[in-house]
């Protein structure tokens, strides 16, 4: 039998002990933690480094997201560093040498009364002047680009027009971590799984190690990349976190032929939909209102997203849920992201991305890891610093942004 | 879904409720006096602790009264049901009770006293007015 497989592929990183000392140490190995490492040591020489992961390599959110892509962020911060995200994006195939099937099949934010209208038209004009691709779609427009979607107005939301960014779309997420893990382990950092950080090393005010449940490693530095988890380590070092965690969930259906030429998203009756390259449909909805840690969330908000999607696409009506899951998301007041120093020294945080934080991962990797390297931020997360919610200079993306995913 | 146990109303599903976030943060008491660090503090910080976490609920479509609730954030069980100006009870010990994360307990004996006027101290400050509304209701 065994010799009618086909053989095993290489695999893709070592699986090394880990040493007893590194220059910096990366807490979290999802997408954000990975592309932090490769550009630690890519852009900034830091190749004696780890990456530290409780489980195993992206099974977290960067498993379990939907990964959509897009830069249409109302502010200037945001356009700014969603903006080189998407530039990243567009170059980091040929750069990891790795096709994650990032595909550019654009995304449309459904509008579907004259506040969202109105709104929408604002962004679109807010991104022409930050250089990101928009257009305004009136509901013909929208149904000649997808011709699946219902536009009636005997629904209870008609689609009075969309925003589209046609250079957005998705990619293959697994695939993605894979890329960076691969580059990373070429370039000599250390991916260690199933090394969770249970506790940190200080010398007064400075971290100078990690405990973990494969002992103690000294490190220079420490990067926290834990998404839903990053409250619990910041408690562990002493500070705390304006974050609050939730549980968000998605599902896909059963595979179809290609029938959704694009990605839709619409924040009024919150639901999102792409087809995957296989053929799934791919859906998310909203978080779960409360608190949570259990990578689950309740039954009734994918009954509510289904209901939004069927009327939507009526299409859909006869496709089954194969499968549903959630994640725990780091959400901030401002549904804006968190990336920079903390009170402790040499400890940085990279967190708060909350429900949309796949398309960030290359721009959080680049400027996290100049962070980390320099002690100081790269002009593009300086706005981003968790100083802002003391100045008051907030950056509101909560329904500026669209859909938050 | 959660099954609520209101203390008003009894047990509702989830879907009649609306999350009020953590518990027994009070108005500061000389808000003039406070720096931009504890105006942070007082605005956008909350914890959000993996484990027991008491917070607050509102029973939108039922009694529309706030109570709060002690609930734990990773198997979602609710562990207490209480009055809002009460002290936060004692996490009950994990394996004391069977339910399961769906099952708030009828009968949860810390929760069906009825409201207490008087401002009670807590571990954590001074009792919460009742009549807050709850600040970062996540959407
Ligand atoms: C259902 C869902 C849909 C989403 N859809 C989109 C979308 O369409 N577009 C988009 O842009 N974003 C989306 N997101 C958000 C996106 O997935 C996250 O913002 C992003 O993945 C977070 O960064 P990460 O990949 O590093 O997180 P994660 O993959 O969660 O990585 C954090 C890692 O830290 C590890 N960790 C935690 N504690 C410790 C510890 N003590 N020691 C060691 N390791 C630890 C965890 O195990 C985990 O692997 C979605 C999220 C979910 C849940
Ligand atoms: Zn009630």
């Amino acid at each position: 039998m065994a010799d009618l497989l086909p053989e095993h592929p290489d695999f893709l990183w070592r699986n090394p002990e880990p040493k007893s000392s590194y220059d910096a140490v990366i807490v979290g190995g999802g997408g954000h933690g990975l592309a932090t490492a490769y550009f630690l040591a890519k852009n900034h020489g830091m190749t004696n480094i780890a990456v530290l992961e409780k489980g195993w390599l992206a099974g977290g959110n960067m498993a379990r997201n939907t990964t959509i892509i897009r830069s249409n962020y109302l502010w200037d911060e945001s356009a700014a560093i969603y903006e080189h995200a998407l530039k990243l994006w567009e170059i980091l195939p040929e750069e990891l040498e790795y096709d994650f099937l990032f595909s550019q099949r654009g995304v449309m934010n459904l509008a579907h009364t004259l506040g969202d209208v109105r709104e929408s038209m604002r962004r679109v004009g807010a991104n022409k002047l930050n250089g990101v691709d928009a257009e305004w779609l009136d509901p013909k427009q929208v149904k000649e680009l997808c011709p699946i979607l219902n536009i009636n107005d005997n629904i209870r939301y008609p689609v009075m027009g969309a925003t589209y960014q046609p250079r957005a779309g998705i990619a293959k997420h697994d695939h993605v971590a894979w890329a960076f893990a691969r580059k990373c382990d070429e370039l000599g950092v250390d991916i260690i799984q199933n090394c969770e950080v249970t506790g940190f090393l200080k010398d007064g005010n400075r971290v100078v190690g990690v405990k973990t449940n494969q002992g103690t490693i000294n490190t220079e530095k420490v990067g926290l990349c834990a998404a839903g988890h990053s409250s619990v380590l910041a408690e562990m070092a002493g500070f705390r976190l304006p974050i609050q965690s939730h549980p968000l969930q998605a599902l896909v259906s059963e595979l179809h032929e290609p029938v959704h030429p694009t990605v839709v998203m619409s924040n009024h009756v919150h639901v999102y939909v792409s087809q995957a390259h296989k053929g799934e449909l791919v859906m998310g909805a909203g978080v779960d209102s409360y608190n949570g840690y259990g990578q689950r969330g309740s039954f009734h908000v994918i009954e509510h997203q289904m209901a939004a999607a069927v009327e939507l696409f009526p299409i859909f009506a006869r496709a089954h849920v194969l499968r549903t899951w959630g994640g725990i998301v780091d959400t901030t007041l401002d549904a804006s992201p968190i990336v920079g120093i903390t009170p402790v020294e040499n400890m940085f945080v990279n967190c708060g991305w909350g429900t949309g934080g796949f398309k960030g991962t290359p721009a959080a990797g680049l400027t996290f890891a100049h962070t980390i390297a320099t002690g100081t931020p790269h002009h593009l997360n300086k706005p981003f610093a968790l100083e802002r919610f003391e100045t008051g200079a907030l950056i509101d993306e909560h329904g500026a942004a669209a859909v938050a995913h | 879904m959660l099954l609520i146990s209101c203390p008003n109303c009894g047990s509702r599903d989830e879907t009649e409720f609306h999350y009020g976030g953590q518990a027994h943060v009070a108005y500061p008491e000389n808000p003039n006096e406070l720096n931009d660090r504890e105006w942070a503090e007082f605005l956008f910080y909350r914890d959000n602790t993996k484990g027991a976490f008491a917070e607050r609920w509102l029973h939108s479509t039922g009694c529309r009264q706030w109570f709060n609730m002690l609930r734990d954030t990773v198997t979602y069980e609710i562990q207490a049901v209480y009055a809002m100006g009460t002290p936060r009870p004692a996490a009950a010990p994990p394996a004391a009770e069977s339910g399961t994360a769906s099952t708030a307990p009828d009968s949860t004996t810390t929760g069906t006293a009825g409201p207490s006027i008087a401002a009670t101290s807590t571990a954590t400050g001074t009792a919460s007015p009742s009549t807050t509304a709850p600040e970062g209701a996540t959407k």
